[in-house]
């Protein structure tokens, strides 16, 4: 079954507000477990194309059909989690490659944002390049997030970045993330290429300051 | 207060600090690679943009390229759309390519500071988290993602936050026939795979001052699995005799200039770090990996960590993956593929030691040949790297005692290409990473360890102490 949603991840020319991300809210898609690497969340062999379309699909590929055969139900294919827009996850997930298929075949899947423990440096960036939130929750609050989205498949979820808070049903946990990034989302400003091209003269002088920039033809060491 | 070099070159990059607190970092090398960039360059083109310095920006093809019998167009349809995107990208954007078709390809992480392109002082991206590898030669080394790439090619320039500095120490010395490899994996084993995040580790102490370039290159191409997206080295005589001569060094005058450069970058004696840990070397012993990532670990021979305790979910799902149990030993475990390559140990060092072990295993009256039923590859870094083995005799003595000598490329690291594992294999593995399905197949498991250990693994067809290999009878 698939219910990716292939929104557009691409980056054409959308307005800010377009892009804005202050409040993502939908169902949830709990994945228990600490360590979750990106081989895992998009086997290496699904990269092997030029374009990001069509990996919503193969999200967690290996590690569903892994437990189909044992007879068990991934949560990426649990029909009752069809939809669900949050995932929660535990500690340092997307650790390993710095592959942005990652975050863009959670993206495609359908999810909007990530709630978890903590979150592997390289994936969080990506995050912040396709628009993906990622927000932390203190231990004790994720295993009381993990407990109710795991009984409750129907309940409601929202993550709110302007108050930094997370709803879950009746209940609101804080979350926690760089301030940088918590901006960038907010405001829809997460892409960054036309921002960094506004300083193109400031580029050109660090260039120019930089010895090796003129193969150390001249000393330009202070 | 002095500075560390992290801070000293982060500065000097310095374009800006950016209004959400980040700061826009001047890229001096730029990498590239067939997978990471075809959606970097179509973003590009979908905007109307240019790349903006396309001198600093080099590319070769490594995770896709076959082995072994290589002809265009590829036989996998994928990986040929993915070779031909970077030959049309590269060509329309004046950006030089190390080709295959010249025979010049070859892993990115062994083609920059193989070719003198990787220099101390410099930033460093690649959109391949072992970009970290170039932080060798003190630079400042970090993977990015792909919209990161399409940022470097449209400004070189990228959005960053700045990272905390850890002073990593390890002081005394190495046995005998403990390598970079075990440093770095008993790092990891020692910090965990998450301690590095939000940090640049800076490898210091006497251990790594007396490495090679090669063993440095090792150990910080593993600083990101402990979590560090940067690791690095002080540049030192070294460093700078590592470089002299290559292809894109400086030369004369100009080789002067730099070298002052690259000093004036070194840490300060008075720094300050963030944190520091220190280890000691001698308590280092080879390290075998175990599990499903690579901070699940034991010395060769030890036994295997208890189920319970710490992380107790993650271990069960380790030890059910890998086909382990607690409590038993790791070493006399059949394996059925012996990978060495990689661009953790993909050099003409970590071939020149294996070939090495083979002349002592035959000098001593020994057995030195792959022991039936192993798959071993030997698969050079890059062309270079394979043409020093042909050169020095070592590729021949790999190939007499059973080894698969292969053309270059990252092969059996990952499953991108024609070479994997097959069902449950169980790999002897030089690579990086050890984590579910990395070689390829669903069920495909991973020890790794250094290139020593994964030749006495091929040679014994168990896991083995390499230091036992010469005890015992013939
Ligand atoms: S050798 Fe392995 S880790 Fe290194 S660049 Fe290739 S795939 Fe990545």
């Amino acid at each position: 079954m698939s219910h990716a949603r292939e929104d557009s991840a691409t980056y054409d020319a959308r307005t800010a507000s377009e892009l804005r991300r202050a409040r993502i809210t939908g169902r949830a898609l709990p994945l228990l477990g600490d360590d979750i690497d990106t081989d895992r969340i998009i086997p290496a062999r699904f990269l092997r194309s030029v374009v990001f379309e069509g990996l919503g699909e193969h999200a967690f590929a290996d590690d569903r059909a892994a437990l189909r055969a044992q007879g068990g139900l991934h949560p990426f294919d649990d029909p009752a989690r069809a939809g669900a827009s949050l995932l929660v996850v535990g500690h340092h997930f997307g650790c390993g490659s710095s592959r942005e298929h990652a975050p863009q075949a959670l993206y495609r899947r359908g999810l909007r944002a990530i709630v978890g423990g903590s979150f592997a440096e390289i994936f969080f960036g990506n995050c912040v390049s396709v628009g993906l939130p990622c927000a932390q929750l203190s231990p004790a609050d994720l295993a009381r997030v993990f407990a109710l989205t795991s009984q409750d498949a129907s309940l409601e979820l929202s993550l709110d970045l302007t108050r930094r808070e997370l709803e879950v049903g009746a209940e609101r946990f804080p979350v926690s993330l760089p301030e940088a990034a918590r901006v960038a989302w907010v405001e829809g400003t997460w892409d960054s290429t036309a921002e960094l091209a506004s300083a193109a003269e400031e580029t050109r002088r660090v260039a120019r300051s930089l010895p090796y920039m003129n193969e150390f033809l001249t000393e330009t060491v202070d | 207060m002095g500075k560390t070099l992290y801070q000293k070159v982060f500065e000097r990059h310095t374009v800006r600090q950016l209004p959400s607190g980040q700061h826009q970092l001047f890229v001096g090398l730029h990498l590239i690679h067939e997978v990471t960039t075809p959606q970097a360059f179509s973003m590009l083109e979908e905007r109307g943009l240019r790349v903006a310095y396309p001198e600093r920006t080099f590319a070769t093809v490594d995770h896709i390229i076959p082995t072994r019998g290589l002809t265009r167009p590829l036989a996998d349809p994928e990986a040929e759309a993915m070779l031909a995107a970077l030959e049309r990208n590269v060509e329309a954007s004046s950006i030089r390519y190390f080709s295959q078709a010249r025979g010049e390809n070859g892993i990115v992480h062994v083609l920059g500071p193989e070719r003198g392109l990787t220099q101390p002082g410099m930033t460093i991206c690649c959109g391949d988290s072992h970009t970290s590898t170039h932080g060798a030669f003190g630079a400042i080394a970090f993977g990015i993602g792909t919209s990161q790439v399409r940022d470097v090619l449209a400004t070189q320039t990228l959005a960053v936050t700045k990272l905390k500095v850890r002073r990593v120490e390890l002081y005394g010395r190495l046995a005998r026939g403990v390598y970079a490899k075990d440093v770095a994996l008993f790092l990891i084993a020692k910090l965990g795979v998450q301690a590095g995040v939000g940090y640049a580790h800076e490898l210091a102490g006497e251990v790594f001052e007396r490495f090679s370039m090669e063993e440095r290159m090792t150990v910080c191409n593993m600083s990101v699995e402990g979590g560090a997206r940067v690791g690095y080295v002080q540049p030192d005589s070294t460093t700078y005799d590592y470089l002299e001569g290559r292809e894109f060094s400086p030369r004369g005058a100009a080789w002067e200039r730099a070298v002052r450069y690259w000093e004036s970058t070194r840490s300060d004696a008075d720094a300050r770090y963030d944190d520091v840990v220190r280890f000691d070397a001698s308590e280092i012993e080879p390290v075998v990996t175990w599990g499903i990532h690579p901070g699940q670990s034991i010395p060769v021979g030890g036994t295997l960590p208890a189920e319970n305790g710490q992380g107790r979910e993650n271990l069960r799902e380790a030890y059910q993956y890998m086909q382990l149990e607690p409590g038993r030993p790791l070493a006399g475990t059949p394996i059925q593929v012996a990978f060495i390559g990689s661009c953790t140990n993909g050099r003409a060092s970590d071939f020149a030691e294996v070939a090495e072990l083979i002349l002592a295993l035959r000098r001593a009256g020994k057995r030195a040949t792959v022991a039936p039923g192993v798959r071993a590859l030997a698969v050079p870094g890059s062309q270079a790297v394979r043409a020093e083995l042909i050169q020095r005799g070592h590729a021949a003595i790999l190939t007499e005692a059973g080894f698969d000598l292969r053309e270059p490329g990252c092969s059996m690291c990952l499953a991108m290409n024609p070479d994997r594992l097959e069902g449950d294999e169980l790999c002897a593995s030089t690579s990086n990473r050890n984590f579910k399905g990395r070689q390829g197949s669903p069920r495909g498991r991973t020890l790794l360890m250094s290139p020593v250990m994964v030749a006495a693994a091929a040679l014994t067809g168990v896991v083995t102490d390499a230091r036992r290999l010469m005890e015992g009878p013939a």
